[in-house]
């Protein structure tokens, strides 16, 4: 069990290009951090070099109180599940997971009782003597995490371990990792892109682009605060609307028409001109819906709905709107940044499930304008941002 | 559909019956010619099965000092070029799979081009540079020459094979606590083992039938091996050629073969890394 501590961690390829750009990361013991962001961000990498199969063009890196930098793989006493799982096919599932053990040395009967054991807590008492090969995909998942968990290292390293798993597989087993972790109570660092294992597993998730660290914070904090237009675009499903905007004085000018703003928000945004504004979808609402809270006529507007989505416990309405290309080339840039395709400018608004609006129908959207966000277009970053409760965000901290 | 079916099920009993009389009747001929007697195969009128079965041929063949001697060295020159052979291949092919050099290529190239190369011309200078060397007419002699030969295939071979081992198999084991070493033994090799056995086997088959360098560079019965022996049973009459004894020790020779293939045959088939990833 250990802490682990990345210093400005650098790490350049031969060509020069840095994969990861000064990141610091600091893993409490026993704490569940998510690496998540698009691909090629670099947090494969970072895994990598914590587990010593990647070395570090620079920085420090930190276990316990032990810098790791130039320790091979064995010597750093970490677990890692792999991607594809790497299971040994001339092995039996015992065996597989006996191998850390059998390479410490340890004797038959710990090696019988401490297999057993992690054979129990992961349910595959009845596999043990099978070949990985006639094991169904969660199955070799769980013979993965049995050879983590068999031996007692000071941490776990999960590199995307459920992507190879179809979406109910991929649902428990998630639950069954989140169990796992909160019982054994071990340092763990998940990479993943898939946002709701970030939000539902972590601790603390760190969100990386292109290598550079932009936020590092509990899920609710980066939902609720996020640093800038690419955390807020990454973070929620579906995505957080964005939409051209102006300030003047309290009032937000949108494309669909205008809301009052909060004092504190009006005055982050005042003087700066073309802004964009991010609004999750869960933020609007229908004005006629029963249960929408304090309806002021002030913040309300008339859209016609393009398309309807009907998921059953909510729906989701799609209306279009122009953009003026200052936004409209950030917003594509951005989407690119989040492995998207572009892109209709649209609105996209969760609506109540037993929401009666049909494609074409003009209606009546109210928008909580607490929740608004707004970003430079320019920097991108959030200018109504709560600093005190958004967590780490490293572009911030120099500027300070 | 049923008519090209069985159309083409046909066609392929017809191909499979031609294919097996094609290579299966002269070793069936070999084999019948080792039961008939000398009298027998020096007659005018050869028949396929022996008139009169016998086991006189296995009898003088058997307690011929020289085959038996020429039997001893085929199989110790055979399994030591295979053992060092594989065991060379296995490390090279490793570094040549694994590892990022200069000249990476170059080294690929060569391999095949001594592979090659032809056997004959090399006899006469290393004819010469044996006696010097002291290397005539002993195992290392016929040995390294073999190996020359066998290393490029078999390095071309197992290179193959670990290509195919996915890498995180090796990082997963230096996660799990394994010094590289370890790694590439209890994890690699024993993946790769399909392409060790079938590299072993060409290497054996080679230095088992191998003719031209083995005549060429052995003068008695101390390194000369069977198919170097062979060509020395002429008989007493020229005429006549004992070939029911040429027959036996052909017999005799291809039992090993055919025992090393039956026992290893499941080992080459490949595909033993499913499994190991997603799949």
């Amino acid at each position: 069990m250990a802490s682990i501590t990345m210093n400005h961690i650098v790490k350049k390829y031969g060509d020069g290009f840095p994969a990861v750009n000064d990141v610091s990361i600091d893993v409490a013991d026993g704490e569940f951090m998510i690496l998540v962001g698009p691909s090629g961000c670099g947090k494969s990498t970072l895994l990598r070099m914590i587990v010593g199969l990647e070395d570090i063009t620079s920085g420090d890196m930190l276990i316990g109180e032990r810098r790791v930098n130039d320790l091979a793989p064995r010597d750093r006493n970490l677990a890692m599940v792999f991607q594809n799982y790497a299971l040994y096919p001339h092995l039996t599932v015992f065996e597989n997971i006996a191998f850390p053990l059998r390479l410490a040395g340890a004797s038959e009967q710990e090696i019988e009782e401490k297999v057993r054991a992690a054979s129990d807590t992961l349910e595959l008492n009845e596999h043990l003597d099978r070949k990985p090969s006639n094991l169904s995909g969660g199955q070799r998942q769980r013979v993965a995490m049995g050879r983590a968990i068999v031996r007692n290292a000071d941490a776990f390293l999960f590199d995307e371990p459920l992507s190879n798993l179809d979406a109910k597989l991929r649902g428990q087993m998630r639950t069954e990792i989140s169990r796992l972790q909160k019982r054994l109570g071990i340092t763990t660092v998940y990479v993943t892109h898939d946002q709701i294992e970030a939000m539902t597993l972590g601790d603390r998730v760190a969100v990386l682009k292109r290598g550079v660290l932009q936020q590092l914070a509990t899920p609710r904090e980066l939902y609720d605060h996020p640093a800038n237009l690419f955390v807020a675009g990454f973070i929620g499903s579906p995505p957080m609307n964005f939409m051209p905007a102006t300030v003047e004085g309290t009032t937000l000018k949108l494309p669909f028409g205008e809301v009052e703003l909060p004092e504190a928000k009006a005055q982050a945004a005042a003087g700066k001109g073309l802004l964009i504004a991010g609004i999750r979808p869960e933020s609007f609402a229908e004005a006629s819906a029963p249960h929408a809270r304090d309806v002021s006529e002030a913040n309300t507007f008339d859209a016609t709905v393009d398309v309807v989505e009907w998921l059953g416990n909510e729906t989701y309405a799609y209306i279009p709107f122009e953009a003026p290309p200052e936004v409209q080339n950030q917003l594509t840039q951005l989407e690119q940044e989040l492995d998207g395709e572009v892109v209709r400018t649209q609105l996209v608004i969760t609506l109540d499930g037993s929401s009666e609006v049909r494609e074409g129908d003009r209606v009546k959207i109210w928008m909580d304008a607490e929740k608004v966000h707004l970003f430079d277009p320019a920097s991108t970053e959030n200018l109504t941002l709560d600093l005190g409760r958004a967590g780490r965000i490293p572009d911030r901290e120099q500027t300070d | 559909m049923a008519r090209t079916t069985r159309k083409t099920l046909f066609g392929t009993g017809i191909g499979f019956v031609v294919i097996l009389v094609w290579c299966l009747l002269p070793v069936a001929w070999i084999v019948s010619l080792s039961f008939k007697s000398q009298a027998e195969t020096n007659s005018g009128s050869p028949q396929f099965l022996p008139k009169t079965w016998t086991l006189q041929n296995y009898r003088d063949i058997l307690s011929n000092s020289d085959f038996l001697y020429a039997l001893r060295n085929s199989f110790g020159i055979a399994i030591i070029a295979t053992v060092l052979s594989v065991i060379f291949a296995t490390l090279a092919a490793y570094a040549i799979a694994r590892l990022d050099f200069k000249g990476k290529r170059l080294v690929l190239s060569l391999a095949l081009a001594i592979a090659m190369f032809p056997v004959v011309s090399l006899i006469s200078p290393l004819f010469d540079m044996w006696r010097t060397f002291h290397l005539f007419n002993t195992w290392p002699g016929l040995i390294i020459p073999y190996m020359t030969f066998t290393l490029p295939l078999a390095i071309w071979t197992l290179s193959a094979f670990f290509r195919e081992i996915p890498w995180e198999m090796e990082q997963a084991a230096q996660v799990d606590g394994a010094t590289p070493w370890q790694a590439f033994r209890k994890v690699i090799v024993p993946l790769a083992a399909p392409g060790v056995f079938t590299a072993a086997i060409l290497t054996f088959f080679f230095a088992w039938n191998e003719f031209a360098l083995a005549i060429s560079l052995t003068s008695t019965t101390q390194a000369r091996t069977v198919p170097a022996q062979m060509s020395f049973f002429v008989g007493g009459d020229p005429f006549n050629p004992p070939y029911g004894q040429l027959a036996t020790a052909s017999v005799i020779v291809t039992i090993p073969i055919v025992i090393i293939v039956l026992l290893f045959q499941r080992k080459i088939v490949a595909g033993l890394t499913s499994g190991a990833v997603k799949g």
